[in-house]
């Protein structure tokens, strides 16, 4: 038999049309080697000004200080650690695909694995600024840093949840870009094996480091990426977890509760679910990859929204069963009349957050919604908005109104560096995305090709065939002889 | 750098042709340099007669240094360098280090892998290898077959066509690696002077 593996014909290809190995470098390879379209560089020269607009108010905020946010006394943690929790949570779901659905065997990663692991780092990226900049004097960063120093030395203070992040988030950062880099490699040989310019075969040709496909090698490769992808699995689980840790192991009401870490892990991946649909979605379409992410992959990435969207409900609930039977009046008044009040300052996004979070992907459980494109495109776009006000109802209404009724602040808005800030981060996200999918093959070249025999809808079609001779045999030799 | 070689090559188009001729090739007792492909191929390790790769233990080793540097640093600090008195709580403060701990275990055994990993195969930028057929990391599974003064080229190359191989010429070639740039043909030193 030509065919090496087998898979049921049950399941829809994970690669349409007649590709053959050489079909797929073409297709994916072929946009890096072609000049970018006018849409591109509308894109990528909106994304540069609002990074520059960012880049304004970040100077403005180390020049005059913190003042230039409309943070007070009482509320400490606004909008910019809103924005580093929700960025965070987007960096999940690059690591779940090409970690979590490595190790349980799931095809449908490869087709999605290259650019959710890339967001996975320009998000992680973009976290990072907020708690830095947000030190004030950000030329003492490195203060962070346990490094023997003239004050003792003094050391950082191992016990501190915030501490915890600073290894979390740098951890998560480097051991994501190993991962997506050393995925990159093989990938980019074939874009250095392809390239007829001088200067491509020189940058491609270093990117590469050389890389040959020998044999021994890819067995190294292979082992490489299942252990990195072992060690990314309990980090990315650990990541968010600490992060939740931030708050749950304060005594603010509100936020001194056990259930946060798997309720922020779940929003972490449904939020960095919705955003990789977002992403993937003018992807696909933009640089004509409709063959490679299918409307099977859009699907099983939106049963994961819905179920994780649903684990994120009865966590709220769960959390505001648990605020009325703990019976702490502090507890009790943050749940009800910060949050679940609509007619407190803060009610309105609350019940947005619901909606936006628990009501909406329930759209889900419908398998014609599921592979609708505007749907997905837009419920992505409603899940994003809802997570970043869960972020935001955690923070803002557990701070507002304190143990001291004269210190409650009145109503927050964020000031125009603020927004600037996290408008900033847009186009650094944005930005450096632009970048990658003109410049990297956005769709794990070698990894579609691993999977094409089992699951391209050409060699589906020969399988189908071979199986009906199968049957006919089995019919004449087996059922024939028996009558 | 191991030197030069000759080298009979041939390309295969297709994996399941190449299997067999793997098995052929070397139960006729040659000698296979290496096989290069575009994607991992699951098995043909082993039908090269490739031993297991080591690697995870080296990753295994990393993470144990992972935790005991994150674990004594962080004892050696809270304990006798500089006693911090947190809210009356114990200076050896186990469960609230664990976080760090673990997140140190999994950098060093990451980063530690991954440079092991460029170390065996030989991987950086500015590194140059011979590379045997231009679309081995495009469509071609590309076999070479390493030839001593005894080998007779032409029969090897027939063994191969025989075999299923498209293409089948011969080359000589360096085995190691150099410094090198892909955009410039360039000429090893000891080439130019004769080696």
């Amino acid at each position: 038999m030509s065919l090496l593996k087998y898979e049921s014909q049950q399941r829809e290809p994970l690669v349409d049309g007649n590709k053959d190995y050489h079909q797929v470098t073409e297709d994916i390879i072929s946009p890096i080697e072609m000049k970018p379209s006018r849409l591109w560089y509308i894109g990528f020269w909106i994304s540069v000004g609002l990074l520059l607009f960012g880049v304004y108010s970040v100077y403005r905020e180390v020049t005059y200080g913190i003042g230039q946010w409309n943070l007070n006394k009482t509320i400490g943690w606004g909008w910019d650690i809103t924005n580093f929790v929700w960025w965070v949570g987007i960096g999940h779901a690059g690591t779940l695909i090409s970690a979590i659905l490595l190790l349980f065997r799931q095809g449908w990663r490869t087709g999605v694995n290259r650019a959710a692991e890339a967001m996975t780092i320009f998000a992680v990226m973009c976290a990072g600024q907020f708690p830095i900049w947000h030190m004030g004097r950000v030329w003492m960063a490195f203060f962070v840093m346990p490094y023997p120093n003239t004050r003792g030395p003094l050391w950082v203070n191992f016990n501190s949840p915030l501490l915890w992040d600073v290894f979390a988030i740098s951890t998560y950062f480097t051991v994501s870009l190993l991962f997506w880099y050393s995925g990159l490699l093989p990938d980019l040989a074939t874009v250095r094996d392809r390239a007829k310019t001088k200067l491509r075969k020189l940058l491609y040709g270093v990117a590469s480091f050389g890389w040959t496909g020998s044999t021994k090698h890819w067995q190294r490769h292979e082992s490489l990426s299942l252990v990195l992808a072992g060690l990314s699995t309990p980090l990315v689980l650990s990541v968010h977890t600490i992060v939740s840790f931030d708050f749950a192991t304060s005594v603010i009401p509100g936020w001194h509760t056990t259930i946060f870490p798997p309720y922020f892990v779940a929003g972490a991946i449904f939020s960095g679910f919705a955003m990789v649909q977002t992403l993937l979605i003018v992807v696909r379409k933009v640089m004509n990859l409709q063959d490679y992410i299918t409307m099977g992959h859009i699907e099983a990435m939106n049963k994961v929204i819905v179920l994780t969207g649903s684990i994120v409900g009865c966590a709220y609930l769960t959390e505001l069963f648990i605020a009325w039977y703990g019976q702490n009046p502090y507890e009790w008044y943050a749940f009800s009349q910060n949050r679940a009040n609509l007619f407190t300052p803060y009610g309105w996004s609350y019940w947005l957050m619901m909606f936006c979070n628990v009501v909406s992907p329930q759209l889900f459980w419908s398998r014609k919604l599921r592979r609708n494109i505007t749907v997905t495109f837009f419920m992505s776009i409603i899940v994003n908005i809802g997570m970043w006000y869960e972020r935001f109802v955690i923070i803002v209404t557990s701070v507002y109104r304190d143990f001291l009724p004269s210190s409650w602040s009145t109503y927050y808005s964020p000031s125009i560096y603020e927004i600037g800030f996290y408008l900033g981060t847009f186009g650094l996200f944005f930005t450096c995305f632009f970048l990658f999918a003109k410049y990297f093959p956005v769709i794990a070249v070698a990894e579609i090709k691993s999977i094409l025999k089992t699951t391209g809808e050409s060699y589906k079609r020969k399988m189908t065939d071979i199986e009906k001779a199968d049957a006919e045999k089995f019919y004449i030799e087996e059922v024939e002889h028996a009558h | 750098m191991a030197g030069i070689k000759k080298f009979v090559v041939g390309s295969f188009t297709d994996e399941a042709v190449l299997f067999p001729a793997v098995k052929n090739v070397r139960k006729a007792g040659y000698k296979i340099h290496d096989v290069y492909t575009p994607f991992p191929i699951h098995g043909l390790d082993h039908a090269m007669g490739i031993r297991e790769t080591s690697l995870h233990t080296a990753g295994f080793i990393y993470a144990i240094c992972g935790t005991t540097t994150a674990l004594g640093f962080m004892s050696w600090v809270f304990t006798k360098d500089w006693p911090l008195n947190i809210g009356g709580k114990p200076h050896f403060a186990l469960p609230a280090w664990i976080p760090i701990t673990f997140e140190l275990t999994v950098l060093f055994s990451a980063v530690g892998m991954v440079l092991t990993f460029c170390y065996l195969c030989n991987l950086a930028p500015f590194v140059k290898k011979h590379h045997f057929h231009p679309r081995a990391t495009d469509d071609q599974f590309v076999m070479a077959i390493e030839c001593t003064d005894k080998t007779n080229d032409a029969e090897v190359q027939s063994f191969l066509q025989n075999a299923g191989a498209q293409e089948v010429n011969v080359q000589v070639a360096e085995t190691g690696w150099w410094i090198g740039r892909y955009d410039k043909e360039q000429k090893l030193y000891r080439d130019e002077i004769g080696y």
